[in-house]
């Protein structure tokens, strides 16, 4: 048993590593600082990812303003509030909502916001991705105040907290690493969407001046240069590749630290 | 502790009880029914706990003593499906009737859980959490005082005194749980109510808590939850004996050990059931 589960541990993390590695391979050749603060260029000139990762980073921060909030204020109603008909309806469609293709959501923006603003935009970008983020914020949310233990709910009430300081001083804090590898899983999985950005971001090929044009992402750059008939785009997108990984494990390991268990 | 064959008869050498016909009541409580949803836990309970004493009850597991317990600070009131009728009465205001401040009530009854809870912050900041929330200082002198106090009253401040910044959940069991109820005291409440406070502890934990419950008595109404009659006769001044939700019996300690008014307590004490 414990060498069946040892080899596909092993399988599992292999292909991972093998995944990683020829990434690293195929795209540490295009790397170099030019790459990483240039603009893109027209082919045969080089040219970089510069605008690509200031405006990823922007509509990432965009979709954490507008998803976490909601994410982890709809977990706490639906663990601590959600007894009812209603919670039910809601935790229901909340998981619906988990399992909507990406595409769907872009296309839902498109139809809803671009259409109306007339023109793609960061926000329209920002609020695709932060509808990817909510369901999985709110179920883990949901999950992890649930693993805080009854007592220290009535430990607290006990002294004359009101319900809702109990949540906010006691329950969330509690939890409050488990919310927060909820909020990483969900910026990791955003970060790495291409679809929905296509109808909403749309991509650009300078630095963003404003949020209300149209942006430049990662994903959406690297999809754009690995379709492209271009050799020289086709390292470049392998390099971007790279970039965002790297990007990706780094968030990961400074949210860790950040909310590493104190107590 | 001596081995204790029936009929037993416990050694009375902590209460004194010429005081105990002059206690005022604290609490009173007059025909409380409970229910859990349709299963009705505690039937027609009438009695009064007197000031300053320690009140214990007993009973085999289920015969709703806890329940009883719970219904004092109206913590019942977080269990869905949950209903009271009756009147509990406490310096004569009825702590169910429509408007009653729960959250005064709670503030003025404190309660120390089974399974020591502390949270998961700071030793400080547990003994902390109640004076923060209930706004009970206003500096930070003054907070600092009242959690060494609560502490020192807990008798446990010579064994934290020098790590206050660290986790709470890092003491021992014993310890954990003088820490809750320096928690509960550090708000001042006027009752304590214990639910079976030592059950988790080794013997000498155990000998430190009922130390500190006939120490605490002289400022405090306590009500505790015991199954463990050797405990409830070192410690309290009143025994009450519950079974099947129903009130068998209130007398003080020494009568209830020594010679019960009724059979069925005295079949309980005796060890014939339970």
């Amino acid at each position: 048993m414990t060498a069946l589960t040892a080899l596909c541990t092993i399988v599992a993390v292999g292909i991972l590593l093998i995944i990683l590695s020829y990434i690293a391979m195929r795209g540490i050749g295009a790397l170099n600082l030019r790459f990483l603060v240039d603009s893109p260029r027209p082919v045969g000139e080089g040219g970089g990812i510069g605008n690509a990762i200031v405006g990823s980073a922007l509509l990432l921060v965009l979709s954490c303003v507008v998803g976490i909030p909601l994410g982890i204020s709809t977990g706490v109603y639906l663990s601590e509030f959600g007894g009812g008909l209603f919670a039910s309806v809601v935790r229901f469609l909340v998981d619906t909502l988990t399992g909507i293709p990406s595409i769907v959501t872009g296309v839902f923006v498109y139809a809803v916001i671009v259409l109306r603003m007339g023109h793609f935009s960061a926000l329209a970008g920002g609020i695709a991705l932060a509808l990817i983020m909510i369901p999985i914020v709110a179920r883990t949310t949901e999950e992890m105040i649930k693993l805080v233990p009854h007592s220290l709910r009535e430990g607290a009430l006990a002294l004359g907290a009101p319900q809702w300081r109990v949540t906010l001083g006691v329950v969330i804090p509690a939890a409050a690493s488990g919310i927060a590898t909820g909020a990483m899983l969900a910026v990791a999985r955003v970060s790495g969407e291409t679809a929905p950005l296509l109808f909403t971001a749309f991509g650009s090929r300078f630095f963003p001046r404003n949020l209300n044009e149209p942006i430049a992402s990662l994903t959406v750059q690297i999809y754009n240069y690995a379709i492209s008939p271009y050799d020289e785009w086709h390292a470049q997108a392998w390099a971007a590749t790279l970039v965002l990984m790297t990007l990706i494990l780094s968030i990961n390991i400074l949210v860790r630290f950040l909310t590493r268990k104190k107590f | 502790m001596s081995t204790i064959t029936p009929p037993i008869a416990p050694k009375f050498e902590v209460t004194s009880r010429a005081a105990l016909p002059q206690s005022q009541t604290k609490i009173a409580v007059d025909g409380l029914n409970f229910f859990y949803g349709r299963t009705q836990a505690l039937h027609n309970i009438t009695l009064n706990i007197p000031e300053r004493m320690v009140t214990a009850f007993i009973g085999p597991s289920g015969c709703g003593k806890t329940t009883f317990l719970r219904t004092l600070n109206r913590m019942n009131d977080v269990i869905p499906g949950t209903r009271v009728e009756g009147k509990v009465l406490m310096d004569s205001e009825d702590v169910y009737a429509p408007g009653a401040d729960v959250v005064d009530l709670r503030r003025k009854v404190g309660m120390v859980f089974q399974k020591s809870n502390p949270f998961p912050k700071s030793i400080f900041d547990n003994v902390a959490y109640g004076l923060r929330i209930n706004r009970l200082t206003s500096s930070k002198s003054e907070l600092e005082d009242r959690v060494a106090t609560a502490l020192n009253d807990a008798a446990l401040w010579s064994e934290v005194k020098d790590r206050l910044k660290s986790s709470a959940l890092g003491l021992s069991g014993g310890q954990q749980q003088r820490l809750c109820i320096a928690r509960a005291l550090a708000i001042r409440p006027e009752v304590i109510l214990m639910d079976e406070p030592a059950s988790a502890l080794d013997p000498i934990a155990t000998s430190k808590i009922e130390e500190l419950i006939v120490e605490l008595k002289k400022q405090y109404t306590i009500v505790i939850v015991t199954h463990n009659m050797q405990q409830a006769a070192r410690v309290s001044d009143l025994t009450a004996f519950f079974l099947l939700g129903k009130l068998i019996e209130l007398d003080t300690t020494e009568k209830v050990f020594t010679a019960p008014g009724e059979k069925l307590t005295e079949d309980y004490i005796t060890g014939r059931f339970g």
